[in-house]
C-alpha cells in the first residue's frame, strides 16, 4: 500500500476514535441543554425526533425554577456549603499534606496510608454513626450538618493529593529559606504554599465539585426544602410521586454544572505548568 | 565572620551513626574542605553546623558561642546547597534580598547590598530574571550572592560545583577561591572531588564513616597521609600499597615509582616490576603491573613522564628494575595507621 494511503487511513481511524469519546462525553450534556429549553408538549410527544427542537425553544422551565421552587435558595445553600467545606479542607489538608510529605520516616508513610484508607469507607456505611453525631450536636435537618460531614471525605483525599505534590517539591528551597532566616512555619508559608498553588487550586476545584455533587449525606441529614443543597432539591422537589419535571430538572442541572465547567476550563491549565522551574538544577 | 569549632559531634539516624564524633576547628577566615566519599557523613555534618539537623551529642561553637540549641536563622551562617535551592517564584533580585528581608533590614540598605553582591559576582544584569531563565553557572552565582549578601559568620558550601560541566567547574573553582580570599570569609566546603579539595582548601579534613581521618594542608594530606584510607582516597591513581614485613604496609605514590636509572642519587629502594599494561595520556603515562615479592589488592601503578622514559624500560610482559626514593616511602602498621617517619 502506498505510504500516503496508510497515513490517511491512520488519521481517519484516529479521528473516529477521538470523535467517539467526544460524543460519549458530550452527549449527556447536550441532552441536558436541549431538554432544559424544550417546551413540555415537545418533550412528551413520542412521535417527535428527540434529538432536536420540534417546537421553538422556551425559557419556561427556568422561570418556573426560580419563581415556583426554592431553586435560588438551593443554589445559595450549595454555594455556602461548598465555600465552607473548601475552607475547612484547605486549612486542614494543606498543613497535613505538607507534614506527611516531609515526615520521611516509615511512621509518616504509614500515617499517610491510614489517612487515605479513611477515604475508602463508603458514605453509605458512614452515615449511620455520623447521623448519631449530627443528632447529638443538634444539627439534624440543617445544611450545617453537611458542612461538618463533607470534610470527612474531602480532607483525606486532599491531604493525600497535596502530600504527593509537596513530595515533588525540592526540600532545599525550604531549607534555604530556613538558613536565610525563616522559621519552619515561615518557610512553609513563604515557599511551600506559593510554589504549590497549582495543587491547592486543584484541591479547591475538586473539593467544591465533590460537595456540589454529593447526594447520600444530604438526603440522609436534610429534609426541609429551605435547607437543601441543589442536588437534593432538584431531585426531590422536582420529582413528585411518579411525575418528573424533566425540563426543570435539566435546567437546574445545567445551572449547577456551568460554574464548574467554566472553572475547570479557565483556571486549571494555566496554573499547572511552569511554576517550579529553575529552583534546583 | 567567625571561627567554627565542633567538639565530638555525633549524629545517629535510627541505628546508623552518620557522624561519629567529629572534632574540628576552623579558624576565622580559613577555607576548610571536608573531603570524603559519598555517604561518609560530610553533608550531615554541614547540616548540623547550619542547624538543619540537630546533633545527637557534642558541642558546636560559632564565634566562641555555643549554638547547639540556637535555630538556624539565629546562627548567622549562610549555606549554598548542591542544587542551589533558589526561590523559583522570586526574581534574582528578590532571591538575593530574601536573607536581608527576613532580618528586617531597611529597604534602601537592602538595595545597596543587593547591588554590592550582584556586582561582586557579575550578575547585575540578571536581577529581574527568574531562576528558570538562568544557566547553571548563573544560578550558582545567584546562590553565592544570596549566601554572601548578609555577610554571614561562616559560609557553608555543599558540593556547589557538582551540577556544572567540567569546563565551567574549573573557572567556578577559581571564582569561589578568589572571592573567598578577597572577602576573607570562614568557609566550609564539602566535596567528594579531590581536585576541588586540593586546589581550593587552605586545609582539608578527610572524612570516612563519620570520622575525621586526617586534617591538614593539601601538601600534608598528599605527602603524609595519616592512614591507608587517606593514602588511597587522595591521589589519582591512588598511592600504591603493598604488604610488607608481615602485617605492615608500604606505600608510595605512582609518580615516585620510576625506572631505576631515572633516580640519580640518594638512597632508594629497588623493586622488580612487571609491566602488564600502559596508558598514554599525553602529559603522562600510567603503567600498571605487579611487583615481585610483594602483595597488593590493586595493580601497582607508575605515573611516568612520557618524554623521559625509554620504550624498552617499560615494555609489557617483562620484568624491569624500578625504584622508589627512600624519602618517598611511607610505612603503615598493620592497622593501617601511619608508622613513625623515616
Amino acid at each position: 500500500m502506498p505510504r500516503a494511503l496508510i497515513r490517511s487511513l491512520r488519521e481517519t481511524a484516529f479521528f473516529f476514535g477521538v470523535a467517539f469519546f467526544v460524543i460519549l462525553a458530550a452527549f449527556p450534556f447536550y441532552w441536558m441543554v436541549i431538554t432544559a429549553f424544550k417546551q413540555n408538549s415537545d418533550l412528551y410527544d413520542v412521535s417527535n425526533v428527540p434529538f432536536w427542537f420540534n417546537e421553538p425553544p422556551t425559557l419556561e422551565h427556568l422561570v418556573y425554577l426560580f419563581k415556583e421552587t426554592l431553586f435560588a435558595r438551593w443554589l445559595l445553600n450549595s454555594l455556602i456549603i461548598g465555600l465552607c467545606v473548601t475552607g475547612i479542607t484547605l486549612v486542614t489538608a494543606v498543613p497535613a499534606g505538607y507534614s506527611l510529605a516531609r515526615m520521611t520516616s516509615r511512621k509518616g508513610e504509614a500515617l499517610g496510608i491510614a489517612i487515605f484508607l479513611t477515604y475508602l469507607v463508603p458514605p453509605t456505611l458512614l452515615f449511620l454513626p455520623l447521623s448519631r453525631i449530627i443528632a447529638d450536636l443538634g444539627l439534624q435537618n440543617s445544611m450545617w450538618s453537611l458542612v461538618l460531614v463533607y470534610p470527612t471525605f474531602t480532607i483525606p483525599f486532599c491531604s493525600w493529593l497535596l502530600m504527593g505534590f509537596f513530595k515533588a517539591l525540592p526540600p532545599e528551597i525550604e531549607e534555604a529559606a530556613i538558613v536565610d532566616g525563616c522559621s519552619l512555619f515561615g518557610a512553609f508559608i513563604k515557599m511551600a504554599i506559593p510554589l504549590s498553588l497549582p495543587a491547592i487550586l486543584t484541591v479547591v476545584i475538586f473539593t467544591f465539585t465533590l460537595t456540589l455533587q454529593e447526594f447520600v449525606y444530604a438526603l440522609t441529614f436534610v429534609s426541609s426544602s429551605s435547607q437543601k443543597p441543589i442536588t437534593l432539591g432538584v431531585s426531590t422537589d422536582l420529582i413528585r410521586g411518579d411525575v418528573f419535571f424533566w425540563g426543570e430538572i435539566m435546567a437546574g442541572a445545567l445551572i449547577a454544572a456551568l460554574p464548574v465547567a467554566i472553572a475547570y476550563n479557565l483556571f486549571l491549565d494555566r496554573f499547572i505548568s511552569g511554576i517550579t522551574g529553575g529552583a534546583v538544577k | 565572620m567567625a571561627a567554627v569549632l565542633t567538639r565530638e559531634i555525633v549524629k545517629i539516624f535510627g541505628e546508623i551513626s552518620a557522624v561519629d564524633g567529629i572534632s574540628l576547628t576552623v579558624p576565622d577566615g580559613e577555607f576548610m574542605v571536608l573531603l570524603g566519599p559519598s555517604g561518609c557523613g560530610k553533608t550531615t555534618f554541614l547540616r548540623i553546623i547550619c542547624g538543619l539537623e540537630q546533633q545527637t551529642s557534642g558541642d558546636l561553637l560559632i564565634g566562641g558561642h555555643v549554638v547547639n540549641d540556637i535555630p538556624p536563622r539565629a546562627r548567622g551562617v549562610a549555606m549554598m546547597f548542591q542544587s542551589y535551592g533558589l526561590y523559583p517564584h522570586y526574581t534574582v533580585r528578590n532571591n538575593i534580598a530574601f536573607p536581608l528581608r527576613t532580618q528586617r533590614v531597611p529597604r534602601d540598605e537592602i538595595e545597596k547590598k543587593v547591588q554590592w553582591a550582584s556586582q561582586l559576582l557579575g550578575i547585575g544584569h540578571l536581577l529581574d530574571r527568574r531562576p528558570r531563565q538562568l544557566s547553571g553557572g548563573e544560578r550558582q552565582r545567584v546562590a553565592l550572592a544570596r549566601a554572601l549578601v548578609r555577610e554571614p559568620t561562616a559560609l557553608l558550601l555543599d558540593e556547589p560545583l557538582s551540577n556544572l560541566d567540567a569546563k565551567l567547574r574549573t573557572s567556578a573553582r577559581q571564582e569561589i577561591k578568589n572571592f573567598q580570599q578577597r572577602v576573607g570569609l570562614t568557609t566550609i566546603y564539602v566535596t567528594h572531588d579531590q581536585i576541588e579539595a586540593m586546589g581550593m582548601g587552605d586545609r582539608i579534613a578527610v572524612i570516612d564513616h563519620g570520622r575525621v581521618r586526617q586534617v591538614g594542608t593539601p601538601t600534608e594530606i598528599y605527602d603524609d597521609p595519616a592512614d591507608l584510607f587517606v593514602a588511597t582516597f587522595v591521589g589519582a591513581p591512588p598511592m600504591n600499597i603493598v604488604t610488607h614485613n608481615g602485617g605492615g604496609y608500604l606505600g608510595f605514590r605512582p609518580e615516585n615509582f620510576l625506572p631505576r636509572d631515572m633516580i640519580d642519587n640518594g638512597a632508594a629502594t629497588e623493586f622488580s616490576f612487571r609491566v602488564d599494561r600502559s596508558e598514554y595520556l599525553g602529559s603522562e603515562r600510567i603503567v600498571y603491573g605487579v611487583m615481585d615479592g610483594f602483595e597488593s589488592k590493586q595493580p601497582i601503578t607508575a605515573k611516568l613522564p612520557p618524554a623521559h622514559v625509554a620504550e624498552e624500560s617499560i615494555r609489557p610482559g617483562e620484568w624491569h628494575p624500578f625504584a622508589v626514593k627512600n624519602s618517598a616511602l611511607r610505612h603503615f602498621d598493620k592497622n593501617g595507621h601511619r608508622a613513625s617517619r623515616h
